[in-house]
């Protein structure tokens, strides 16, 4: 039992990481992201974008909201009416969709994605629909007083297809697409200064 | 486009049972394979470190024994492993670690794994140091896995053997199915894993500094060695709480693909092995068309179910499906795929909260719990999941012509007949009766707070109906980190493993002691549509008959009060 247990739990990992970390350091070490070198988050993992300057992420039910020490989901029913009311310390769906809306300047009967408002299973989801993210265009444009065709364009540019073609939903990983906002607007100040 | 991905996937689960089948029967018989040449001298060694005979044949009885003892074994060392994880270096810092590892938690813990149900009353990134997530979770994930397929192979040589008093030797068993099946695969699923994202690193967590000026601290650890062989040997608990919802668990939809197929290709293809080296591969076929048959129908009503939003949030004017608890890159198709999967193979990797489904959403899942995990089921256990309802299914079908009950050969006589109604009464005894003192007792009520009403009652019946069928699937809403529920899930846990292997294995061992004997004319054919269609009646008709009135109290009254 303790030859096997050795075995299993202490030479196939060792054998693992000696070829995996070989073979895929980036991945291994936690896909982690880098600007001007330093970690602003992990590719993979969610964070919380909360200024309107910032495409925003779903809603987090992770610890106080993209805590990366404490995944975990609102765990309520739909026949729950704290789901859509809310409680103590839990924003309802309804109240989330009107600040939403609110937000993006839409109106009360506008349809918006459910992604935009509901809590991802992980609370680190790092993705928005590509609808959800579309909708966020104008607000950002107004704010960095950037040209909402070319926010548009960027935001076509980092959707996500299902892989192989049919595995999955297509998706915005917003990390990625705020780091590009930043670059964009970085070379859209120097072309100004010039 | 969802029902292209189910499409592929079914068809690459059927395309791989044959290659798979005929490679895990020359497993099982010890025959030629092209990984000899490098396991044959690891094999001896072992045999000799572990002072193993590996001619030596055992009875069903020895061969039980092995496996309990095996199984306590493994337990124990699994138990001490967490409680002396304070004094095992690296991992997260222990501010970290917020949830304490009381002796309830590491008792229940340590059955949970060594049972292949990983049912997970702890989150793993505020409770297990790295070291105790692979010296203890991953061994155990391999040797749990590797020791139900062990008891696989001994129950199909029950039906393979003629005249025998024996079914095989436990150990080999386990051995080879450690050598020939879960390291080499799953050391090429790790890797591949890895390259998708999922990390594997000792550093403490990851402090960055974000685009807006604030902080974030990432967990970390060596998840990879985890998250496949948890698919692979239908186990199923994660690295982190959200298991396969953390995007480092499951960072692609193609990792969820890949672990759907690691969960049902070698439960799938053991049928064939049945059928091979019973040469009764139409027999093997037919039971495989019944699980596909009862797979695609409960994936229809999943899928229909979570695809609309929910009715309460109507007004709000929302687009889509059911996303309450489910992750954007997985959608509604890949998590009701793993939904499904999950609940029908003793693997409760989950990849969406099942606790924010739909009243229908849930009423498949716990319903496929309690038919007994016949659906491809878990890494050779499922072998005895099915046949043992297809050995009632033979023998009411006979009753209903006036005939002794014959399968793959064998008949059905008064002395097995005995185990096999053991078999199938465990369970609603098991589950109805933990329920019940759990809905009766003040312990038990206070860890439903969060969903009341049916909801509340559905996730206690959820949690035993779960560990009673090893699978590990969890209503999230019950707060079950406490001793009652800690103690009580254990006895499930035990049952499930332990007691239905038993009643299996003693079945096979007076089946071994059969001669096989020709089919006559009064022989019911087990290789027909018809026979089919009897299984899944009596497994459906046994199933509503223990738990129909459970099932209304739960999610039927729910749906209904809309």
């Amino acid at each position: 039992m303790l030859v096997l247990s050795l075995v299993t739990g202490a030479v196939f990992p060792l054998v693992l990481f000696a070829i995996g970390v070989f073979l895929f350091p980036y991945q291994a070490s936690g896909s982690l992201t880098l600007l001007r070198e330093a970690v602003v988050g992990s590719s993979l993992i969610g964070q919380d974008f909360t200024g309107p300057e910032w495409f925003q992420p779903r809603p987090s039910a992770a610890g106080k909201g993209y805590d990366g020490t404490a995944s975990g989901a609102s765990n309520l029913a739909p026949t729950n009416p704290a789901l859509k009311e809310g409680a103590s310390g839990f924003v309802g769906i309804r109240e989330l969709a009107a600040q939403y809306r609110r937000r993006n300047g839409l109106a009360a009967d506008t349809p918006i994605p459910i992604d935009a408002v509901t809590r991802s299973g992980s609370g680190l989801d790092p993705d928005i629909s590509p609808a959800n993210a579309f909708l966020q265009v104008a607000r950002v444009s107004k704010v960095r007083k950037l040209e909402e065709d070319r926010l548009r364009q960027l935001v076509a540019e980092h959707v996500v297809q299902p892989q192989l073609g049919f595995l999955g939903e297509p998706r915005v990983p917003v990390l990625e697409l705020n780091l590009a906002l930043v670059r964009l607007q970085a070379a859209a100040a120097s072309q100004t200064a010039r | 486009m969802s029902w292209l991905e189910y499409t592929v996937f079914i068809a690459t689960v059927l395309a791989l049972v044959h290659p798979l089948g005929s490679y895990l029967a020359r497993v099982c018989e010890r025959r030629r394979t092209f990984l000899d040449p490098l396991l044959l001298p690891v094999e001896s060694a072992l045999y000799r470190l572990l002072g193993v005979r590996g001619e030596q044949e055992m009875s069903a009885v020895t061969y039980a024994v092995c496996f309990l003892s095996f199984g306590a074994g493994c337990a124990l060392l699994l138990f001490l492993v967490l409680m002396l994880q304070r004094i095992l270096p690296g991992g997260p810092a222990d501010t970290y670690l917020t949830t304490p590892m009381t002796v309830d938690l590491a008792a229940n813990t340590a059955v949970s794994f060594t049972t292949t149900t990983t049912w997970q009353a702890y989150a793993g990134e505020s409770t297990l140091r790295y070291l105790s997530q692979v010296l203890g979770l991953v061994a155990q994930n391999f040797l749990a896995g590797a020791g139900g397929l062990a008891v696989g192979f001994g129950f199909i040589r029950g039906f393979a053997r003629q005249s025998a008093a024996t079914i095989g030797n436990f150990w080999v068993d386990l051995v080879r199915s450690l050598l020939w099946v879960l390291l080499p695969l799953g050391l090429i699923g790790s890797l591949a894993l890895i390259w998708q994202g999922v990390p594997l690193n000792m550093s403490p967590y990851t402090l960055a500094h974000t685009l807006e000026g604030r902080t974030q601290v990432i967990a970390q650890g060596p998840v990879a060695a985890l998250e496949f062989i948890k698919n692979l040997g239908t186990n199923g608990g994660g690295f982190f709480n959200a298991n396969g919802a953390h995007p480092y668990a499951n960072p692609t939809p193609l990792t969820n693909f890949m672990g759907m197929l690691a969960i049902c290709a070698l439960p799938a293809a053991l049928m064939i092995t049945l059928g091979q080296l019973t040469q009764r591969v139409r027999v093997g076929w037919t039971l495989l068309s019944v699980m596909v048959v009862l797979f695609i129908g409960g994936l229809a009503v999943c899928d229909r179910a979570e695809r609309a939003p929910p009715p309460e949030l109507a007004d709000l004017h929302l687009v889509g499906g059911n996303m309450e608890g489910k992750e954007v890159r997985f959608g509604i198709g890949e998590s009701m795929l793993t939904t499904v999967v999950t609940s029908n193979t003793s693997t409760g990797s989950y990849n969406a909260q099942h606790d924010s489904y739909q009243p229908l959403g849930v009423l498949v899942p716990l319903t496929f719990l309690l038919l007994g995990e016949v659906v491809f089921g878990g890494l050779g256990t499922g072998v005895y999941s099915i046949v043992m309802l297809a050995l009632m299914a033979a023998f009411l079908g006979a009753l209903m012509i006036g005939r002794t009950p014959e399968y793959l050969g064998k008949k059905v006589t008064a002395a097995e007949t005995r185990w096999i109604a053991l078999y199938v009464l465990t369970p609603p005894m098991v589950v109805l009766v933990l329920t019940a003192i759990a809905v009766l007792t003040q312990a038990g009520r206070a860890a439903v707070s969060l969903n009341t009403g049916p909801r509340g009652f559905t996730e206690i019946l959820f949690a035993y109906a779960s560990c009673m069928a090893n699978n590990g699937l969890v209503l999230s809403g019950l707060d079950a980190n406490n001793v009652f529920y800690n103690t009580t899930t254990i006895v499930a846990m035990v049952a499930g493993r332990y007691g239905l292997a038993v009643l299996a294995l003693l079945a096979a061992g007076l089946f071994a002691g059969q001669r096989r004997v020709a089919p006559s004319s009064g022989t019911m054919p087990a290789d027909t549509p018809t026979f089919g269609l009897l299984l899944i009646g009596t497994i459906l008709l046994f199933a509503a008959v223990s738990f129909l009135p459970a099932l209304a109290m739960g999610p039927i009254v729910e749906l209904l009060q809309r």
